[in-house]
């Protein structure tokens, strides 16, 4: 029984699906699509960094004793996230679509090597380390995500 | 107990990769050239010494050089473990295979033993370094991973591929008699052993990730690697012995069945993808696929029905094998990872507002460069049937698809670096 990998892992699907949408509507240089469909991948993907950051990293670093280990890295790699959401963003707003394909290849190349990192390394990892605690943290998550 | 922590900050520095990247492509130059100064002696048969330095510039200069540059940059990223003094591998590696491969390709275009001996001791210490440092980062890693299985058995392969080598260039080198069995079994271990494993290990990750698409099937990704790495022991265990020949046979027509499943499966994979952008990395897999079907039902129909194929056959495998699928997904995975790595170097050079991968690398020149590339495959094909007059325009094409490689990724290089100078003249004026 792996709770946070499972439900993490089945979350990237989500963002994945929302992010494909999102560059469709991109490509169709379809504003109105575009714009609810970004809105709603962004919004997706803040909820799941929102999860990692607030929830699972914390108590990770509680339980471990650890700050400037894994969960440092993955942090660091949502703040280039985050940079690339804002491009996304302002792409949205000037109405340019190839900037936003640009800004969107770059972002799915690092989130999917993300996704990799953490589903095979940084999942088990919190797995392992909470424990008991992971199914009490897993029912958190659930209701953050509905 | 709690493990220590997986690493997961350990990107080497960005020209461990990038010598790699731009030492492939002037191979395929070199290869051109070689086939266009050997003329259709090069495409006659597969052990024409010409032939073989053909090969050979292309499968250790092209093919290993991106293939060990990708592996030393993607270990940390799929094993989670660092890989120690990185720059110091990459230098020894680098140059031990750029002058290996020459020596070797010098040693079959002109019967030349010493070079063969100087082959022998370069590659064996490329090999050995590398196969030390990678295989210290990926036996430590506790990753449990498809991919990461399946890259362990590629490594494993490529170190039979690589001593059978470096066997068969003693040989050549020193006069050394050997089994004959050596022979069939380097370039079976280097080809469905090594580059296969690793195109099997890497499409379970990547084909996913970059397209989007469905995982592969479970069963397929769990036994597929294991089930091939078990066919070529069989099979080697069957040609060393002798006197099974129908043993051996059966173990090379189930390899067979196994790459054409694995690519059908690949493909059927990418039509059901999610991401409806079809850029062109997904080309390069589609074309490189296609490839490996028509390559290994060639090969299947030659050992089932030998009768049915010329001899010459052997050589339309080799090329469909070698420039059309290790070509081809090689060409597509280089677009994605080089652009890339130049982005998330800039990022760690606080580059917030550093250009994307696509304004590094724009498509319009990535496409170009793939055209000439299906005009290369295409042309060798057709040179294969048609050698006196296709073997020169078929020259001729692969050394432009070299020429624009390069090209492109001088490109990605030249934006990398402009983009870093203007990020440390900016950080130089901040107070």
């Amino acid at each position: 029984m792996d709770p946070i990998s499972d439900f993490m892992t089945r979350h990237h699907k989500d963002c994945d699906a929302a992010f494909a949408r999102a560059e469709e509507r991109a490509a169709a240089a379809d504003w109105p699509g575009l714009e609810r469909e970004a809105a709603a991948f962004l919004a997706e993907m803040e909820r799941h960094i929102g999860m990692e950051e607030d929830l699972l990293f914390p108590a990770f670093e509680e339980r471990t004793g650890m700050q400037g280990g894994p969960t440092a890295t993955m942090r660091m790699e949502h703040e280039q996230m985050r940079g690339l959401f804002a491009q996304l963003r302002a792409a949205l707003e000037a109405r340019d679509a190839a900037r936003y394909l640009g800004a969107s290849e770059t972002l799915l190349i690092l989130l999917q090597q993300h996704n990799i990192k953490e589903e095979s390394m940084m999942y088990p990892m919190l797995d392992q380390a909470l424990g008991e605690e992971a199914g009490q943290l897993l029912g958190q998550l659930q209701s953050a995500a509905a | 107990m709690i493990q220590p922590a997986l690493r997961l900050d350990q990107a080497p520095p960005v020209s461990v990769p990038f010598r790699f990247f731009l030492g492939a492509p002037p191979f395929l130059v070199l290869a051109a050239a070689l086939l266009a100064w050997r003329g259709p002696e090069a495409l006659a048969w597969r052990l024409a010494p010409a032939a073989l330095a053909l090969t050979h510039l292309f499968t250790l200069g092209f093919m290993s050089m991106v293939m060990l540059g990708a592996l030393l940059q993607l270990l940390p990223v799929l094993a989670g473990a660092p890989l120690a003094r990185p720059r110091a591998v990459a230098t020894l590696v680098h140059a031990a295979l750029v002058l290996g491969t020459l020596a070797l390709a010098g040693g079959f275009a002109f019967g030349a033993a010493p070079l063969f001996k100087a082959a022998a001791a370069l590659l064996a210490t490329a090999f050995a370094v590398f196969l030390g440092a990678a295989g210290a980062s990926l036996w430590r890693s506790r990753v449990r991973s498809q991919t990461v299985r399946a890259l362990k058995l590629a490594l494993v392969a490529l170190a039979a591929a690589a001593a059978l080598g470096v066997a068969l260039a003693s040989r050549w080198g020193w006069g050394i008699a050997l089994p004959s069995a050596f022979a069939g079994l380097h370039p079976a271990w280097a080809l469905l052993g090594w580059a296969g494993l690793l195109a099997l290990g890497v499409a379970y990750q990547v084909v996913p990730m970059f397209q989007l698409t469905p995982a592969y099937p479970r069963a397929l990704a769990r036994a597929g690697a294991a089930t091939v790495f078990g066919l070529l022991i069989l099979w080697s265990g069957a040609s060393w012995l002798g006197g099974v020949q129908w043993l051996a046979d059966l173990c090379a027509l189930a390899l067979a069945c196994a790459y054409v499943a694995f690519g059908a499966v690949t493909i059927v994979l990418q039509r059901r993808r999610r991401r409806r952008q079809a850029d062109v990395t997904l080309a390069c897999w589609r074309l490189g696929m296609a490839s490996l079907i028509a390559a290994n039902a060639l090969w299947a129909l030659r050992i089932a029905a030998p009768a049915a194929l010329p001899e010459r056959a052997d050589v339309l495998i080799g090329l469909l094998a070698l420039v059309g699928f290790a070509g081809s997904i090689i060409t597509g995975m280089l677009y994605k990872i080089a652009p890339f790595l130049a982005w998330f170097h800039l990022q760690a050079a606080g580059g917030a507002r550093a250009p994307n991968t696509s304004e590094i690398l724009g498509v319009a020149a990535q496409r170009l460069q793939f055209r000439t590339h299906v005009a290369a495959l295409a042309l060798l094909v057709a040179a294969w049937a048609w050698p006196a007059t296709l073997v020169y325009p078929a020259a001729l094409a692969l050394a432009a698809s070299g020429v624009l490689l390069e090209a492109n990724l001088l490109r990605v290089l030249r934006a990398f670096a402009r983009a870093r100078g203007e990020l440390q003249a900016e950080a130089a004026r901040a107070p």
